[in-house]
């Protein structure tokens, strides 16, 4: 679960082109949307095609997305549950 | 009629233009097939977290019509009008190779979105929260003049009366390169390197200390070398203006074969001084945009650079200056500026 908590922080930083922060900067639990890292509704869209491209998830609710993108922690603990590969 | 006035010229290019006070005094000779523009420092105009997503030629456009309306004290333009070429080329490599590479499954969408060719002048009036008037031009290299005709109409019809008005072109990372590529193959190709950069101005139906005054702009699709002179006299009789009432005149010279246009009308102005410059700025489709900028200085400055003499001497004051820009033979562009 680290490995994957560490793997989705590198992904983040890089897709994003947040370069400002660094792994380190990035709490497991820290809020991904507003006041935390400060994504916008674009960055969901990024994290929603990285979801299915990496890891074979589709999310076909957008309500579902507000739940899993709180953080770094929850999101790795969904893709564990529902990854495809 | 309104009078069309331009009350702020801003370039970034490959020379250091737009952090620098002095107008082309330390000029860096350009070498090679492609030259990037010189980056100012965004920050200062950009926030970080708009930033991040940018590609070059969204933060130098942001960042030059940023300069240009605070030059111009202008805090709400009335028309924010871009032209361009090639577009937000960086992008649009970027969401097509992606596109390639994952077999046609997955469309990343902040390069998607990015790569029209109006994102520019979207992220100006997104920065501005401006939700004025807002249009982009796309002619290969006409595209800025179409511009600055779409400016000039707005003004003279009093539709506005300070719009901010930018061309801007950005290198990318392959397009670009294949298509210098083709210029190489054989001796006729353009002699300068491919360039990037964006150049903004404030355009105003009010007269202010520093302006210059457009007086016309004429684009023409085709013109044959046998008519290229009557054209030229046309447009200026168009506005009566005689060849004799030109101080100077500026073209778009790039060294390849059909620099032909410029030999024959610089035919027509043997006794004036002759300027050109994409020496300096590099070759793209907006690359005109630098020329105008560099007219602009020298009427409000009353200065010529050594640098962009092609030929004749420097006369001591200029009121008149004519602009012709053409690409492989089309798309001519004059524009008379006054002062």
């Amino acid at each position: 679960m680290a490995d994957l908590r560490q793997e989705l922080k590198e992904k983040i930083i890089e897709q994003l082109n947040l370069e400002e922060f660094t792994v380190a900067d990035i709490a497991d639990d820290d809020a991904l949307f507003g006041d935390g890292l400060g994504l916008d509704s674009i960055d969901a869209l990024e994290l929603i095609v990285m979801l299915d491209k990496d890891y074979g998830i589709q999310l076909t609710d957008p309500k579902e997305g507000k739940e899993i993108f709180k953080s770094i922690a929850i999101l790795a603990d969904y893709i564990t549950d529902n990854r495809a590969k | 009629m309104k009078k069309v006035y331009i009350n702020s010229a801003v370039t970034i290019s490959a020379q250091d233009t737009f952090e620098s006070d002095g107008f082309l005094n330390a000029v860096k000779k350009l070498s090679g097939k492609t030259v990037a523009a010189r980056y100012p420092n965004y920050k200062d105009y950009i926030a970080p977290a708009n930033l991040r997503r940018m590609a070059e030629a969204v933060k130098m456009g942001v960042t030059a019509a940023s300069k240009a309306l605070k030059d111009a004290k202008i805090t709400q333009p009335d028309a924010i009008i871009t032209g361009t070429g090639m577009g937000c080329i960086d992008d649009t490599e970027k969401f097509l190779n992606a596109i390639i590479s994952n077999d046609e499954q997955f469309l990343t969408p902040t390069s998607f979105i990015q790569s029209t060719h109006n994102t520019v002048g979207a992220q100006i009036a997104l920065g501005l929260e401006c939700k004025a008037y807002n249009n982009t031009y796309s002619h290969a290299s006409v595209s800025f003049e179409w511009a600055l005709i779409d400016a000039q109409l707005r003004l003279q019809q009093e539709e506005s009366e300070n719009v901010l008005v930018g061309g801007y072109e950005e290198l990318g990372k392959e397009i670009i390169t294949y298509r210098r590529m083709m210029e190489d193959v054989d001796g006729l190709g353009i002699q300068v390197p491919f360039g990037e950069g964006a150049s903004f101005f404030v355009v105003s139906s009010e007269k202010t200390e520093h302006s210059v005054e457009l007086i016309e702009i004429g684009v023409y699709s085709t013109i044959s070398t046998e008519s290229i002179q009557d054209s030229l006299k046309q447009f200026l009789a168009k506005n009566d203006l005689d060849l004799s009432d030109i101080d100077v005149f500026v073209s778009g010279r790039n060294g390849d074969g059909f620099d032909i246009y410029y030999d024959l009308t610089a035919e027509l102005f043997e006794n004036i001084t002759q300027l050109q410059y994409k020496h300096l700025s590099g070759e793209f489709y907006t690359a005109s945009a630098f020329g105008l900028w560099t007219a602009y200085s020298i009427l409000s400055r009353q200065e010529i650079p050594e640098a962009i003499i092609f030929k004749g001497e420097i006369k001591s004051d200029s009121h008149i200056i004519l602009l012709y820009n053409q690409f492989k033979g089309r798309d001519h562009s004059f524009i008379l500026l006054k002062r």
